[in-house]
């Protein structure tokens, strides 16, 4: 028996050294909870590592008297088991000091937590809407409004090219902060509950559709924070990390400036002629950052979830109906509205080149969209 | 007592002959074959799809599965080990063993224990073949939040709804059978307070089951009319509340947990008390602890719900109801180890089993009560600290101690000594491969790792790694426990009707294995 448990116990240890010895990345220790760069994440880490401690001291004198016992009192050494069965003292004993160190334990947290929970205007303040699959932040003070997206490749995803430093913690347009300035995030959601978390300011909210959530956070050091969304939303809830960039005030102040001057750009850009060729090539890429989650690369969708887009006769033949559902969703089913998450100019495009692509430019009329269109839809709905 | 028995037997048939014994049968011995037999075909599948999400964890990148798919691979994994696996166990065993132990002659209501399992293979059939319907399987975890599981949801929900409510069905039926069997078919001069404690655990789940099995069904009822009939219970756009689903569904749900511990606590009492060859410690303390737990799981629901942005004054009363539990469930694991101590122990398989289920349930136990404080949760919740958290408990902790009941009355249903050897190979790889699965996914949760992701960022991949290895080696080891199950049932050693030294209880009076009907006469309990 012994030597049957002991070949295999060295030749699974041999076999695990082998594998681990493979592995590309040495990361053994990531093993504990961040401390994070607020004061809040500090506190949090620190009443984390006091209930350790605790547990452990509990586990290490439980253990030991079992361990003993198991050692000591084998039928071998200890032929005559004792009689005793109940000792009513030792059984209050063992009732009241666990209530005692449990009373240790949530007077800090308690305080902790009250201190969370003071929650008040921020001097910025950030509406934060999760989306399958992505996070918008609206900016209610200084009006810059984004959708932020992975950009982490397929290919990388899909094991064809190497994977990068933040492979699935990398987005188009992280969400910019100031330092020494209270934020406060409004946490809310479109379609499924999503959850908003970054592990550095011990954040983690609940994005619910028709509830809004509140957290706050003051953050000392410039620097770039990453997490994830942490409830299930749907295929691609492993792939909506949350970046958050810290900077100085004065970035901060450049930073909107820079992207109001953007907004104000790319409304020009809806004036500019544009050909079909310039509209499918951008169009392609609007594509793929929105909308092959559902639809495919091939624009065949998933049968029974998600439509096909290749050979569809909306997409073929429909040109109205395929503005529509763009811009208003369909009710229903997990298809949103893109109308705030496109501008006019890649909205026009993607529709333009879904009418050209998968060989439909064929099938149907495939008449183009440009961007002037949308400007039009838009205003039209104004008036109705 | 056995000549009353045998001439019993000449005047009835004994066991029917052919497939139509098990369709048909009354026989509580029968109905709890066939409950073990079933959960442990469901522990199969359901552990094959943990394998196939192990398999697509070992590394980073999408390599085996695609996302949706994994999605219902979790689910289903889930759905299938919570209401295949361990709650159709635990019933199999109280089927076996409850009659016996209170020395009744069978269950009270036997027709309506056979409808309770024959409905079950049906839903898990239902249940299993979404996976080839259009859309795929459930995908939205075995929680199954809304608006994900409603508006946002693949159109076989409905199937799973059904199957639900068969599930539920079925485990009312059982605890009815149960809570009946006990109060009204014990022996003469077996008081409550004299029940062993297998038979007062299972008393309690019972309890808890017809408390809140019917919360379960009203959540899957509002589910389907939002589905179905333009309800908006649950959709924000009608003016419904997603928040309204999670406090229903973990009403149901923190009871729930407690289904699937409280009689693993009532078999590990037996086990550790046989083997150790001493009267366990402070049965009355151990009754009122379970009580204690079963009471205090009514009001500790919302603790999986801390961020879902409830009051502070929720939020704390939530926290320390919460920790609470602590101290029943620290007298119970208190009480184990005194009678352990000063005893006169053997290590056979089922005692190793039950030693495993006492350390490692206290540390998901530990984790548990790390879990309760919230400002700390806020970083632990939907991470891999709570898939190791609630694994511990329910792998090493309920699955643990369904195997070592096996073991322990295994000798006693069918008259045979199970071999030893290979008892203790299957617990000792069962013990490396859980803690080889499970222990590093604390480490890659407090890194920050989610839960319920088919892909990861790079820091997580070496534990990653460690855990599917173990994982694998915990599904081999399972096949082994078929084999030594099987070889069992079809022969070896015969055993003796006490089976163990020291063991108590009426079911170790009766013959091994023990006639088709017993206690045809009630025994007398002094």
């Amino acid at each position: 028996m012994f030597n049957i448990r002991s070949t295999f116990i060295s030749s699974f240890t041999i076999f695990l050294g082998l594998i681990l010895s493979q592995s590309a990345f040495a990361e053994w220790n990531a093993l504990n909870m961040t401390e994070g760069v607020t004061d809040i994440s500090r506190e949090v880490f620190g009443l984390h590592m006091f209930i350790f401690w605790i547990v452990v001291a509990i586990g290490v004198l439980v253990f030991g008297v079992m361990f003993y016992s198991m050692y000591a009192h084998t039928k071998k050494k200890n032929p005559e088991p004792a009689s005793f069965h109940e000792n009513t003292k030792l059984e209050i004993l063992w009732t009241v000091i666990p209530f005692v160190i449990l009373i240790s334990m949530a007077v800090p947290a308690t305080n902790t937590l009250q201190k969370m929970y003071a929650d008040e205007e921020g001097d910025i303040n950030i509406q934060v809407v999760g989306y399958q699959w992505k996070w918008e932040y609206k900016y209610l003070e200084d009006g810059v409004n984004f959708f932020s997206n992975l950009t982490t490749d397929q290919d990388e995803i899909y094991n064809q090219t190497p994977k990068g430093e933040h492979y699935l913690l990398e987005v188009d347009e992280p969400v910019v902060i100031p330092t020494g300035k209270r934020i406060r995030f409004l946490i809310t959601a479109n379609d499924v509950i999503h959850s908003w978390w970054v592990p550095d300011f011990a954040i983690k909210q609940d994005a619910i559709p028709g509830f809004i959530n509140t957290a706050w956070t003051i953050v000392d050091e410039p620097g770039i924070y990453r997490g994830q969304c942490t409830e299930l939303c749907g295929k691609n809830h492993g792939f909506m990390p949350v970046v958050v960039r810290a900077v100085t005030p004065e970035d901060y102040d450049l930073w909107v400036a820079e992207k109001k001057q953007a907004a104000f750009e790319l409304a020009q850009l809806t004036e500019k002629d544009w050909t079909m060729e310039e509209l499918v090539a951008k169009g392609e890429g609007v594509y793929q950052m929105n909308c092959v989650a559902c639809h495919q690369v091939n624009g065949a969708g998933i049968p029974g979830i998600f439509p096909a887009l290749a050979g569809s006769d909306i997409v073929l033949n429909n040109k109205p109906r395929n503005v529509e559902i763009l811009m208003e969703g369909v009710q229903g089913a997990a298809m949103q509205s893109f109308a705030n998450q496109l501008s006019e100019v890649d909205m026009a495009a993607v529709i333009t080149y879904t009418r050209r692509a998968w060989g439909n430019d064929a099938k149907g009329d495939g008449e183009i969209v440009v961007p002037k269109e949308i400007v039009e839809y838009k205003e039209n709905k104004i008036k109705i | 007592m056995s000549a009353v028995i045998e001439s019993h037997d000449d005047h009835h048939h004994g066991p029917a002959k052919g497939l139509t014994r098990w369709l048909f049968t009354t026989n509580h011995k029968d109905i709890g074959t066939l409950y073990l037999w079933f959960s442990f075909a469901m522990f199969l599948i359901g552990g094959a799809m943990a394998l196939v999400i192990r398999a697509e964890l070992f590394q980073p990148g999408m390599q085996i599965v695609e996302p949706e798919f994994y999605n219902q691979m979790l689910t289903l994994h889930g759905l299938i080990m919570v209401f295949g696996a361990v709650m159709p166990a635990f019933v199999g065993l109280a089927n076996w063993l409850v009659p016996m132990m209170v020395g009744a002659p069978d269950m009270a209501l036997p027709r309506m224990n056979n409808l309770s399992f024959w409905i079950l293979p049906f839903a898990f059939l239902m249940m299993l073949s979404s996976l080839f319907m259009e859309g795929g399987a459930p995908n939205f975890g075995w929680t199954f939040y809304a608006p994900l599981s409603t508006t946002y949801a693949p159109p076989s929900v409905t199937f799973f709804i059904f199957s639900v409510h068969i599930l539920g069905a079925s485990s009312i039926m059982g605890a009815i059978n149960v809570i009946v069997t006990i109060m009204n078919m014990r022996a003469p001069g077996m008081t409550l307070m004299k029940m062993p404690l297998f038979v007062w655990s299972w008393l309690i789940t019972a309890y808890l089951l017809i408390a809140v099995m019917p919360v379960l069904a009203g959540a899957v009822t509002m589910m389907l009319m939002d589905i179905h009939f333009g309800t908006s219970f649950f959709n924000a756009a009608g003016g419904g509340d997603p928040v309204l689903f999670q406090h229903i569904f973990w009403f149901f749900g923190h009871p729930e947990v407690y289904i699937m511990i409280l009689p693993a606590f009532g078999i590990v009492s037996h086990i550790i008390s046989t083997f150790s060859r001493k009267e366990l410690f402070g049965y009355s303390s151990m009754v009122w602890a379970m009580v204690s737990i079963a009471i205090l799981s009514f009001v500790v629901w919302a603790h999986h719900m801390f961020t879902v942005g409830m009051p502070l004054a929720a939020e704390l009363f939530f926290m320390w109801a919460t920790m609470l539990i602590a101290v029943p469930t620290g007298v119970k694991v208190f009480n184990w180890v005194a009678t352990m101590f000063r005893g006169s122990i053997t290590y056979e398989t089922p005692m190793l089993f039950a030693i495993a289920f006492v350390v490692l349930f206290t540390i998901g136990g530990f984790s548990g009560l790390m879990l309760a404080i919230t400002p700390a949760d806020f970083q632990y919740h939907d991470t891999y600290f709570v898939v190791a958290h609630f694994h511990y408990v329910l792998v090493p902790g309920a699955i643990f101690s369904i195997m070592a009941a096996v073991y322990y009355w295994l000798p006693k249903w069918c008259g045979n000594m199970y071999d030893e050897r290979l008892g203790r190979l299957h617990f000792w790889l069962s013990f490396i491969g859980v803690n080889v699965t499970f222990f590093p996914q604390h480490f890659i949760g407090l890194a920050g790792m989610p839960r319920r992701i088919p892909d990861y960022a790079l820091q997580f991949a070496d534990w990653n790694m460690v855990s599917t290895v173990g994982a694998f080696l915990f599904g081999a080891s399972q096949i082994l426990f078929l084999f030594i199950v099987v070889r069992t049932v079809m022969g070896g050693k015969k055993a003796t009707p006490e089976v163990w030294e020291g063991a108590q209880g009426l079911e170790w009076t009766v013959d091994s294995p023990p006639p088709y009907h017993t206690f045809s006469t009630p025994p007398e309990v002094k």
